[in-house]
């Protein structure tokens, strides 16, 4: 009795064990780039987080990179003092000034995840940089502004002038997330499914 | 893990964790809707006087409460010139009671109640959402932590080792790339270990 | 003992072969895998579970295909992995023990109590609620062990089990290999730990170089790495 199997079995679930361990792993490593503690500048933290938020979009992917984002924030909301400088807990998702920031890097993970698939398996410079400005800074500044504002009770004009401060920083962020996001696609290649293939085999 | 939960028994330790989370939102909601100063200090009277009840150590409690201080800093100043002194200590109060009252929460209930109430929530949602799943995951990524803060630390003394005194990139790439092979090791474990079974 | 049998079984990555027409029948208690690394010894065992399906051939356990049962053949194969950091799923120890039975139709009361006297039984049970990642090296392939003989496989499979630990440690984990009243296939470089095995197997590019009693064996393995 010989039956020739092909090699890749066929999935059940919508999400493989692999990309499961992958959202898990991110998800921590966004967390452990909280821990060395943070550059209080003005309302909002400087951190390492960001640039784990903005890797998450630019090494997994739309999908993966914000789930790994999402399981971030709901540890975070847990309880668990993730947050640079030890902070959790629901407060810092509702009343707290930088609340839209967590879910700006929720939308900002996804944005850059999903420009940076329509570039693959091409990950050059210039139109990576691109998407990593939308998701990594556009896409997060576009929620959390807002909110500081509403939770500050301030104009908006004035909180989009706090957060000047930030953007030199974040480019530096932007900046490292595609080099090292094209390192890591060259090491380990096929982590973002391009969308056209995927249209393609449907 | 025990996150920024403080041990206690005081009742508001031992309150149904769904019950404090439907006050917590009423406070703050009424909090937030009030333009009379007087509630809201009377709202800080109150907290103060539960975090006094729930015995919560002052340096945890300052931890959390503090940041928001340093924001006021910022803030209130740019507030009062903008619309008046009262509505910029509306607003200072108000933040601050709403934080407070956050923390205290989170302080005085476990991370697997929290869980375990988040579930419950989550139970209407089941068709889109398995709650179960959330959790495993929530426990995969708790497990997760210093399995990656052990390899950003080997990738460091790595880095010392061979005396280089390289960039940010030079740490940030082997650790990105190792991570992505634990994720691998890791989900065969899961798949050897039944996850979808 | 569990009849595991290789039938035709070949396996490539892409245009690399690691395994060419190999055909098995496993029936012995304990069974020794050995070769050189990248011979093809790790692919091999992973398909005894469903890690790896075979490009071609079949593997079968107790006559269920793996590829199309593989959930009713994990039941029945458990795996220990090299690097116990790896397997460990679980934030405490106890916790991944019993993750090992979820899904099993089991009360929550049971599922403690066999978890318990897993622990118990592997000199684990003082740190139950400890973060798994605080435990020694050994400690952490002796919850491997309890995580995956709790839920009593007929047959286990160990990737090099020894290959991270110091030799006090190696020397207990190889010592409780050879008490387990399971079926064992072991693969690896510690070659006195498979000296008093049932059967042991070289395997050499992708190919059966060697297959009998040890003696014969080890000693075939010893010419081809002079």
């Amino acid at each position: 009795m010989t039956d020739p199997v092909r090699a890749t079995a066929p999935t059940r679930r919508i999400l493989p064990a692999r990309d499961l361990a992958q959202i898990a792993i991110f998800a921590a490593l966004i967390a452990a780039l909280g821990l060395p503690g943070p550059l209080n500048i003005g309302p909002v933290p400087i951190t390492m987080q960001s640039l784990g938020v903005m890797l998450a979009g630019a090494v997994l992917g739309p999908r993966k990179g914000s789930l790994a984002v999402l399981l971030f924030l709901v540890l975070t909301l847990l309880g668990l003092p993730l947050l640079a400088g030890g902070r959790g807990g629901i407060g810092v998702f509702t009343v707290s000034p930088a609340a839209g920031y967590l879910y700006g890097y929720l939308f900002g993970a996804f944005v850059t995840g999903y420009l940076t698939a329509r570039l693959m398996p091409k990950y050059s410079f210039l139109p990576a940089l691109g998407a990593t400005i939308l998701g990594g800074i556009v896409a997060v500044y576009l929620i959390g502004i807002p909110v500081m504002a509403m939770n500050l009770a301030l104009p908006l004009w004035t909180a989009l002038g706090l957060n000047v401060a930030f953007l030199p920083g974040d480019l530096i962020k932007v900046v490292v997330t595609v080099l090292v996001a094209s390192q890591v696609h060259r090491a380990y290649p096929g982590l973002i499914t391009p969308p056209q293939r995927r249209t393609a085999r449907n | 893990m025990i996150g920024l939960y403080s041990p206690g028994t005081s009742f508001v330790h031992r309150a149904p964790t769904l019950l404090k989370l439907v006050l917590l939102s009423l406070c703050i909601v009424v909090i937030g809707l009030s333009p009379d100063l007087r509630v809201v200090g009377g709202a800080a009277a109150g907290v103060v006087l539960l975090f006094v009840v729930a015995r919560v150590p002052l340096r945890a409690a300052t931890a959390q409460i503090a940041p928001i201080l340093l924001i006021l800093v910022v803030a209130l100043p740019i507030q009062g010139f903008l619309s008046g002194w009262l509505v910029a200590a509306l607003m200072a109060g108000r933040l601050l009671v709403a934080v407070a009252l956050a923390a205290l929460f989170t302080m005085t209930t476990t991370v697997t109640a929290v869980l375990l109430a988040f579930q419950t929530l989550l139970r209407p949602f089941r068709r889109f959402i398995d709650a179960d799943r959330v959790g495993l995951l929530v426990a995969l990524t708790i497990r997760c932590i210093p399995l990656v803060a052990d390899i950003v630390r080997e990738v460091m003394e790595a880095r010392t080792a061979r005396g280089t005194r390289g960039s940010l990139m030079s740490i940030a790439v082997p650790v990105v790339v190792r991570s992505l092979y634990a994720a691998d090791a890791l989900g065969e474990a899961l798949v050897a270990r039944g996850l979808d079974d | 003992m569990s009849t595991i049998h290789f039938e035709a079984v070949s396996q490539s990555f892409g245009d690399r072969t690691v395994l060419r027409d190999v055909n098995l029948t496993l029936t012995e208690h304990r069974i020794g895998i050995i070769g050189a690394n990248g011979s093809g010894k790790s692919t091999l065992v992973r398909m005894i579970n469903g890690l790896v399906t075979p490009t071609s051939g079949t593997v079968t356990v107790d006559g269920l295909n793996v590829a199309r049962r593989a959930r009713e053949v994990r039941r029945r194969v458990g795996f220990i992995f090299t690097n116990p950091d790896n397997q460990i799923v679980m934030p405490t120890v106890q916790e991944d023990v019993a993750f090992t039975l979820r899904r099993r139709g089991l009360s929550p009361a049971e599922i403690a109590e066999r978890t318990a006297a897993a622990l118990e039984q592997f000199g684990l049970a003082a740190h139950a609620d400890h973060p798994a990642h605080r435990l020694s090296g050994g400690q952490k392939q002796l919850l491997a062990l309890a995580a995956v003989l709790v839920a009593e496989p007929a047959t286990i499979v160990a990737d090099e089990p020894t290959t991270l630990l110091d030799a006090r440690n190696a020397r207990r984990i190889g010592e409780l290999l050879h008490t387990l009243p399971q079926q064992v296939i072991v693969v690896t470089h510690h070659l006195h730990l498979v000296e008093d095995f049932d059967r042991v197997i070289v395997i050499e590019a992708g190919e059966v170089a060697a297959d009998g009693a040890p003696a014969q064996a080890l000693a075939t393995y010893r010419d081809l790495v002079q």
